[in-house]
């Protein structure tokens, strides 16, 4: 049998905008993975460190503060420097076409604006993260 | 409405109507029939459906329960303020888009702060890096609270200041700002938020526990009480409630709720309710549903006109009167053809406006993008407009009232508001409640139940799940310069290094001294703004002695 997913979703920076981890979160455990939700405001820091304690197949970053291009390449950086860049990360949030070309570039497998319908990141996610 | 003799009589008629005529024509599939919170509607209200009894829960304009509107003449004696929100980058920025709402027509000011800012941190904290103007204005200090302001009389404008955990603060800097004007402090008009349970519950900007920052917020309520009158020291905040994915019952009840524990708060602390109850001002969504949007306004008015005086016992009538601000709600805007969010937000606009608002801020149809750019902002403020002067809806107070569906939906929302108080009562209150993550978990089912509605089609949302289009055209968004954060670090940074430092720590030290022995807070928090003590720096002395929040995550 595959063993689940298992998913941390994190909230950088300082913005407490939380409906959308919150339903991805739940979207995700009812697909069947595992999920660990870091609660608000972490620094980048602290979410490369969850990520590594909770062994994470995936990082899933929800950020709508605006501040995604000061934190996320911090967390790319964080999982690289700590040998964790097996880890998917994804981003969800208001992220302009330009940045999301950038943050794409840096390593971010996936990017997810308003209105994604959660079926495309459960799917996505099933699609990225090989369990054998 | 109740006004015939034999309701049994209407009842039969009703439902022959029904049997016989309605059920004749299958009704659509798909889409659900209920109000975007998933209240039931039935196909048809009629006077049996709808209880109402005039005098008791409508009666006139400016009269109690206010139902019909708070004031006797309404948008015939003036409109609503005009009021749009802004804030972006450093002060200066914000000090030019300021003017250029004055200038455009705009009635009132309203200031964004950057979230740096609204967790009580300093520009220059490492916390504070990638945020510092993004989402708002970075204040740090008395310093940056004049460059703000500046050429704007303080004393001919209302300013509201979206800003909860460090209110009492950004409220001294405002004064002080004042201060240096030459406006004495009783001609100071505005609204400062203050609303930390509302933190707590959705918005999630908080710094202290809940027992603390309630006393904070006391402690500004009195203060103004006694010297800045014209200031409404708390706006009870619905808005965010919702915006995090809520019903428009849960933003009624809970925001009421928060509202009742207010009062309960400056009546423990010794306040007579008719000092302090007609500053108390409110805030709320204006979401798409259109009707339920309405009645969730005049359920409101008529809860707290009817609490207010039969249950704490206000003879005040200013203080039975429940007025708010609106805003539009930026979780109903798509980034998908963006263009259409101009439609749903006129519409949101217009419910407000049946609904009798006292103040209106329409989003810009980019703000699922970015910050709105001045164009966008000019368009928001053309829609207001437009409802003002060409729809005629002002004509007439209460248009709505006496439909029998809008009587309805009112009486609904407010059954299950009440329902809603009596479960929080059940768990010792609302900051009990809060510590139980009581809010947080039915506003987490509502908004997952509301998001599995769209995915099923249930709900359309059009453009994102109906009528998409392929190749989205590419919209100018506003981009704020990465270089106007380094600015702002420096300015703090040089403020700390030329202002008198003895001066900053004995501020600070008295600041610590007042907050341990219970004494208000607002003159220390006075003298440490003139003393430009930033704001962080004030926060941080309060840390000390009070520690932090953490709230325990559920999803």
């Amino acid at each position: 049998m595959a063993r689940k997913i298992r998913v941390v979703i994190a909230k950088p920076g300082l913005d407490g905008h939380d409906r959308g981890a919150k339903i991805i979160a739940r979207a995700l455990r009812d697909a069947g993975m595992e999920v660990i939700y870091t609660g608000l405001h972490q620094t980048p820091e602290q979410i490369v460190e969850t990520a590594i304690q909770e062994d994470a197949d995936a990082v899933g970053i929800s950020i709508l503060s605006g501040a995604h291009m000061t934190l996320v390449p911090r967390i790319l950086d964080g999982l690289r420097e700590n040998g964790a860049d097996d880890v998917i990360v994804v981003v969800g949030g208001t992220i302009p076409a330009d940045d999301a070309d950038e943050l794409r570039k840096r390593g971010v497998a996936g990017i997810f604006t308003p209105g994604a319908p959660t079926s495309e990141i459960v799917d996505f996610l099933k699609g990225a993260v090989p369990v054998a | 409405m109740a006004t015939t003799e034999d309701p049994s009589a209407e009842q039969t008629a009703t439902d022959e109507w029904r049997a016989g005529l309605y059920e004749a024509t299958p009704e659509r599939e798909g889409e659900a029939f209920s109000t975007i919170s998933g209240v039931q509607n039935e196909p048809l209200y009629t006077p049996h459906n709808v209880e109402v009894d005039y005098e008791r829960d409508l009666g006139y304009p400016g009269v109690h329960p206010f139902t019909r509107g708070v004031y006797p003449s309404m948008y015939r004696g003036r409109l609503w303020t005009m009021r749009q929100f802004a804030g972006f980058g450093t002060a200066a920025e914000t000090n030019a888009r300021f003017r250029y709402l004055l200038e455009h027509g705009q009635t009132g000011l309203s200031t964004a702060f950057d979230m740096p800012t609204l967790m009580g941190y300093d520009s220059d904290n490492p916390r504070s890096l990638g945020e510092v103007g993004r989402e708002g204005v970075a204040v740090d200090s008395l310093d940056d609270m004049e460059t703000l302001f500046a050429g704007i009389p303080l004393g001919e404008v209302s300013t509201s200041m979206t800003i909860n955990s460090p209110a009492a603060m950004l409220l001294a800097f405002y004064a002080c700002v004042g201060e240096q004007q030459g406006v004495p402090l009783d001609r100071l008009r505005g609204t400062v938020q203050t609303d930390i349970l509302k933190e707590y519950i959705a918005q999630k900007e908080w710094i202290f526990p809940p027992e603390p920052s309630m006393r904070l917020v006391v402690d500004m309520i009195e203060w103004c009480a006694q010297e800045m009158p014209l200031m409404h020291p708390v706006s009870i905040s619905g808005y965010h409630i919702r915006e995090a994915g809520s019903t428009a019952a849960q933003e009624l009840a809970f925001t009421l709720a928060d509202g009742f524990a207010y009062v309960d708060a400056c009546v423990e602390r010794g306040l007579d309710v008719d000092d302090f109850a007609p500053r108390l001002s409110f805030f709320f969504n204006a979401h798409l549903d259109f009707f339920e949007e309405i009645a969730k306004y005049r359920a409101a008015r008529r809860i707290w006109a009817r609490e207010l005086r039969d249950r704490y016992g206000a003879k005040n009538p200013r203080s039975w009167l429940m007025r708010f601000h609106a805003q539009t709600a930026g979780v109903s805007l798509t980034a998908q053809q963006p263009e259409v969010n101009l439609i749903r937000t006129a519409l949101e606009a217009l419910a407000a406006v049946l609904g009798g608002t006292q103040s209106l801020h329409t989003n810009s149809f980019d703000e699922a993008l970015a910050l709105p750019t001045e164009n966008a902002v000019r368009l928001a403020l053309r829609t207001q407009q437009v409802i003002a002067h060409e729809t005629g809806v002002v004509n007439t107070i209460d248009p709505l009232g006496g439909s029998y569906y809008v009587e309805h939906l009112t009486n609904e929302l407010e059954r299950q508001a009440y329902d809603y108080f009596d479960r929080i009562e059940r768990l010792g209150g609302v900051v009990e409640a809060i510590k139980e993550n009581f809010f947080q978990r039915e506003i987490a089912e509502a908004s997952f139940r509301y998001q599995a509605e769209v995915e099923a089609k249930q709900r359309i949302v059009v453009g994102v799940n109906r009528y998409q289009i392929e190749a989205e055209p590419e919209l100018e968004i506003l981009k704020i310069d990465p270089a106007l954060e380094e600015r702002q670090i420096a300015r703090v940074q040089a403020l700390r290094a030329r202002r008198d430092s003895a001066a900053v720590e004995s501020a600070l030290a008295r600041l610590q001294a007042d907050a341990a022995e219970g004494r208000n807070l607002m003159p220390p928090i006075l003298d440490a703004a003139r003393a430009y003590v930033t704001m962080g720096e004030m926060c941080d002395a309060l840390r000390e002695v009070w520690g932090v929040w953490r709230e325990t995550p559920v999803f």
